[in-house]
């Protein structure tokens, strides 16, 4: 009752495209996020900041999603994680810029490394369970542990980053702050898609038993890239703290982890790039028609996810887990 | 240890009470997602708008009369859910289980607005009915009755639900299609109206949970999501599709949400998680999963 393996998505993440027409595009969209501070104003220059921080979040989660075939819903626990290891270090040790990021890195890596073992040992629906468990209990760790993350009044007044004793406070500088540290996660997510281990992760998704039959050890592969994903996720939350100055629970919540799930589905879950721009999309329409919901985007983000699903089953089908519906069986 | 337990007893019969509502809610859970490969998500918001139900015709201090059309109006309501539930995932029958699950969480989260809009963002508190609602002394501790008929009331259906899927032939169709839904079809029995019937008895029990629990947590926003976390580690630790799995694994979280809670405070998640990882390490498959259906990689 297995689906044949061949129905699963082509091997090739994308379609090739000449590669100099990609390096220009490339090189064009950096100039323009680049240049941004110079003609845009403040509120918009912060809407792009929030963009990058959240696009490296759903980039981070579609290298699992689409690329391994790792279907995260707790993904931003890592997110979390890294946020408030960021706020805490700087409000406690030092604020001094690249710092603080490096921490949260380290932190997201950690929590991941820490809970992601018990996640890759499953399969199908049980990997979706556990996600879930997992993000829901890091959350509550975030709400109760008081002493170091403020409860539920989360961390506030974080101080903010400083270069060489001088703190970032215009939004334009905060910006290309966010934009090289987004470039930096962006990279190790791109070299890692684009190397042979990335190759071997796609096998994975596309076909596990093959893959573990011609002696990959599939399991370690989906560990190490769940710990990568959750590493720069866990930067992405140092972004988040550098640029909100507060980290409360909703931040490594269900909502955020399903709206990144919204912005890597809504990008075509196998592109980098595309979680980016459906992340840009996710933020728009949340910062932008969400003040006048009063309170009820949640609605809309549920009315959506029924909507994804009924009317792109082929934006779905791209990130099946394994093949279709075999999740349970070997 | 038993000057420990009399100490603790009102932590482990609290655990008890919590553990037996939780199997109510699981054994839904459980035995959609064991016979039909469904993961409803949407499951923790029918408990939610059971206990709305119970607030709404039962009020503050609700009567025998009024419990009791709450638990029937829940029962209907939930039948209603789960078919639509049902309905709704028909179509996603050949696609995968994120396909499913973002499905079932869109609904979640549509109904969960839907019934803060209608009944607000209060805590929505009511007590038991007359002659429950008091106290008894317990080793020379003043119990909550109340939270002793929950723990009857779980036990009294574990049994009853024990008992329907051995006993009867209702029962031997639900094992043989979490065993092999295709013979199933194939010897002629339409397992769509198997999967119907499961899914709407199932989000009926969780319906009734939500007024049974009431009295307990309050019905408020965001219980949908605590007690949807709870029922799916209890399915994943009991094992998917197993009545008695979902009961131990409900008394096992119940103890851990109330003792836990009880003994070691700030750490209760982690102990949670603790436990789910110990139990996937030693049996991934959950303590009375059968290995084919594991999660995990031989």
């Amino acid at each position: 009752m297995s689906a044949p393996a061949d129905i699963a998505a082509p091997a090739e993440g994308e379609p090739r495209k000449p590669p100099p027409v990609r390096v220009l595009v490339s090189v064009l969209a950096a100039v323009l996020l680049a240049a941004a501070p110079l003609f845009l104003a403040p509120y918009a220059i912060s809407t792009l900041t929030r963009m990058l921080v959240f696009g490296l979040l759903a980039a981070s989660l579609a290298l699992l999603v689409g690329v391994s075939g790792l279907p995260s819903l707790g993904h931003a626990a890592y997110f979390g994680a890294g946020a408030y290891a960021a706020g805490w270090f700087a409000q406690n040790v030092s604020a001094q810029a690249p710092l603080s990021l490096l921490v949260a890195a380290f932190t997201g890596g950690f929590v991941a490394a820490a809970t992601g073992w018990i996640a890759v040992r499953a399969r199908g629906v049980f990997f979706l369970m556990l996600t879930l468990a997992i993000g829901e209990i890091v959350h509550q760790v975030a709400d109760s542990w008081e002493s170091v993350t403020g409860g539920s009044n989360g961390l506030y007044g974080i101080p903010a980053t400083e270069v060489g004793g001088a703190a970032i406070t215009n939004v334009g500088v905060l910006h290309w702050y966010v934009l090289a540290a987004f470039g930096g996660g962006f990279a190790v997510l791109w070299a890692v898609k684009a190397s042979p281990f990335g190759a071997a992760l796609r096998g994975i998704h596309d076909n596990e038993p093959r893959m573990r039959s011609i002696g990959y050890p599939t399991s370690l592969y989906k560990y190490a890239v769940f710990v990568v994903a959750g590493t720069v996720a866990g930067l992405a939350g140092g972004l988040l703290a550098a640029q909100q100055r507060l980290v409360t629970p909703a931040d490594l919540g269900f909502t955020t982890a399903a709206l990144a799930l919204l912005a890597v589905i809504i990008g075509g879950a196998r592109s980098l790039w595309g979680a980016c721009l459906g992340a840009a999309l996710v933020i728009f329409v949340r910062d932008s028609i969400g003040p006048s919901l009063d309170g009820h985007g949640p609605l809309l983000l549920g009315v959506v996810f029924i909507l994804v699903v009924y009317l792109m089953p082929n934006g779905v089908a791209g990130i099946r887990i394994g093949r279709g519906k075999g999740g349970g069986k070997p | 240890m038993g000057s420990w337990f009399e100490a603790n007893l009102v932590s482990v019969l609290n655990g008890g009470a919590i553990g037996c509502l939780l199997f109510i809610l699981a054994i839904g859970l459980s035995l959609v997602f064991g016979m039909m490969n469904v993961l409803n998500l949407a499951h923790g918001a029918v408990f939610l708008a059971g206990a709305f139900i119970g607030w709404r015709i039962g009020g503050e201090s609700p009567t025998w009369g009024t419990f009791a059309l709450a638990v029937g109006a829940a029962t209907l309501l939930g039948l209603l859910a789960g078919a639509v539930l049902s309905a709704m995932t028909e179509p996603l029958r050949n696609r995968s289980h994120l396909d499913q699950a973002l499905l079932t969480l869109g609904i979640a989260l549509v109904a969960a607005e839907l019934l803060s809009m209608t009944f607000g963002n209060d805590v929505r508190a009511t007590n038991a009915p007359p002659g429950l609602d008091g106290t008894v002394p317990v080793l020379g501790t003043d119990y909550p009755v109340y939270r002793l008929f929950l723990i009857a009331a779980g036990l009294l259906l574990a049994v009853t639900a024990w008992l329907v899927v051995s006993r009867t032939a209702a029962g031997a169709v639900i094992r043989a299609t979490v065993a092999d839904r295709e013979m199933v079809s194939a010897i002629g029995i339409d397992d769509r109206k198997v999967k119907l019937a499961v899914f709407a008895v199932g989000s009926a029990l969780a319906a009734v949970a939500g007024v049974l629990g009431g009295p307990v947590y309050g019905a408020r926003p965001g219980l949908d999501s605590t007690v949807l976390i709870l029922a799916l580690v209890v399915v994943v630790i009991g094992g998917l599709g197993s009545v008695k799995g979902a009961l131990i694994g409900a008394l096992v979280i119940g103890q851990i949400e109330s003792l836990g809670r009880a003994l070691f405070a700030e750490a209760a998640s982690f102990i949670l998680f603790g436990a789910l990882a110990v139990v996937l390490v030693l049996r991934p498959q959950g303590l009375f999963g059968r290995a084919d259906m594991a999660g995990a990689p031989r």
